[in-house]
């Protein structure tokens, strides 16, 4: 199956058009955050403050990446587990990202809200670092520097893989492909 | 006694985190490779194939196999008959970490204070565990340890009337619980028999014996197998997208135990399953 391309800003269309088990190639711009950011981004929601960045429409890269190599533009940069930021995903979401990029498994409570705010989770390949920094033509930290790994990053990409996990629908990548191939 | 300067561990611990983190083992290789041709599901072929195109690239260009470098883990088996000179042993360990992170491009990824959270900046401390064993050689380990695979990980006090089919559903259901978020196909230690602490210690360092070496106990190496194929029967496989390949190998270390207790301890390992030595 031919992989679905994908450019965020993303519209409800967009992610609607999109289910469980496809494969997308992103283009264009994402940016970073993992556990560290998502507690600072979560706390300026709670208190009704701007974020240092404007997220709407965007997809969130759950990365901390290696330092880049003289002449690079990255080092290693692979997905980490989503389950750590399944407590604030609900709100990230309310606010307006788009979708998120990880690996590994979403509670009940995130996966609902993958349904109610029109949004997707994609898997990128959890341990493939050195592959996906490939892809990646740009980075740039856009705030949060004192974080170092767990710093916000504005990331250009070029045909980054990913597959859909959960989307609108409700379908969960997970859990079907391994029903397909449980055995006894 | 053989007189050996702290500087020769600074040195070797700087070498073996750049080796570690860029060059995946030969056994760990060929079971990936084992895994992409007894795979059924075409996506989880897909996947095998960009891990080992993953596992190339690292290795060509010395860049980290996974961008999470991991805690330091040290091994060290210490000969009696050394003499350690020059300085602090466990600060010249620490000096090599610091060292082959900075020089070596790998990730920062240690924080001083569990909940205050704040980045020591350059991967230090270690988690040192040393043993001393006889003769005059200094052998050091180090595995890069990441976050993933480890917070999937966990120990359970069994009751000796479990027997063999506790130990097996433990291990089997921590496996299957942890689902896609070690990254798999995954590497299992498995550590059984000793106390609380000990228990944890074996199943870490089951996980730096090759895959293609059983235990040495018949048992236990028939046991390690019908772990595997129990694992591979999940229906998990390559990063959890469904197949065959969930794990490349379970490896047991056992030690004698108390009348009462049957500790047992599971340490996943992603398919990032790194280590190197050296031996001074
Ligand atoms: S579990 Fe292993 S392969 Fe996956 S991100 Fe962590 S260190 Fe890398």
């Amino acid at each position: 199956m031919e992989p679905k391309r994908i450019a965020p800003p993303l519209t409800d269309e967009d992610v609607m058009n999109l289910k469980a088990g496809d494969n997308v190639l992103i283009s264009g711009v994402i940016y970073t955050a993992r556990d560290a950011a998502h507690k600072r981004l979560v706390e300026l929601l709670e208190k009704g403050e701007e974020w240092p960045v404007d997220l709407k429409g965007q997809l969130i890269y759950y990365v901390g990446p290696a330092p880049a190599k003289p002449g690079e533009v990255i080092g290693s940069a692979g997905p980490t587990t989503s389950g750590r930021m399944d407590s604030y995903t609900p709100a990230v979401l309310e606010y307006g990202v788009k979708g998120v990029i990880g690996k590994g498994a979403r509670n009940e409570a995130t996966r609902k809200a993958f349904q109610d705010y029109k949004a997707v989770y994609l898997a990128a390949i959890g341990g493939a670092g050195a592959l996906l920094a490939k892809v990646i033509k740009e980075a740039e930290i856009v705030a949060y520097e004192e974080l170092g790994p767990e710093a916000i990053r504005r990331l250009v990409v070029e045909d980054f893989p990913a597959t859909v996990v959960n989307v609108a629908h409700g379908n969960d990548l997970y859990e079907e492909g391994r029903k397909q191939y449980a055995l006894d | 006694m053989r007189e050996v300067d702290v500087k020769l561990i600074a040195d070797a611990v700087a070498d073996l985190s750049k080796e570690a983190n860029y060059f995946l083992g030969d056994d760990v290789d060929d079971a990936l490779k084992q895994g992409l041709e007894q795979e059924e599901s075409p996506v989880g072929k897909e996947v095998m194939n960009q891990l080992l195109e993953n596992v190339r690239i690292a290795r060509d260009e010395e860049v980290a196999i996974c961008q999470d470098t991991g805690t330091a883990v040290l091994f060290v088996e210490l000969g009696q008959e050394v003499r350690l000179v020059g300085g602090d042993f466990n600060e010249a360990i620490n000096e090599g970490v610091r060292r082959g992170y900075d020089e070596g491009y790998l990730r920062k990824s240690i924080v001083k204070d569990p909940l205050e959270r704040v980045n020591t900046g350059d991967n230090t401390p270690a988690v040192v565990h040393t043993e001393v064993m006889p003769g005059d050689k200094i052998k050091i380990i180090l595995a890069p340890k990441g976050g993933g695979a480890e917070n999937m990980s966990a120990l359970k006090m069994l009751t000796p009337a479990q027997g063999v089919k506790g130990l097996v559903d433990f291990v089997v259901d921590t496996v299957s619980r942890a689902g896609p978020n070690p990254c798999p196909p995954i590497v299992v230690g498995v550590g059984f028999g000793g106390t609380f602490e000990k228990v944890a210690y074996l199943a870490k360092k089951a996980l730096m014996r090759p895959l293609d070496q059983p235990n040495p106990n018949p048992f236990y190496a028939d046991l390690e197998k019908e772990m595997l194929e129990k694992i591979n029967k999940l229906g998990i496989g390559p990063q959890g997208f469904g197949g065959r390949s969930t794990a490349l190998g379970v490896n047991i270390e056992t030690y004698p135990c108390h009348i009462a207790s049957m500790p047992a301890a599971v340490n996943i390992n992603c398919h990032a399953s790194r280590h190197a030595e050296k031996v001074i």
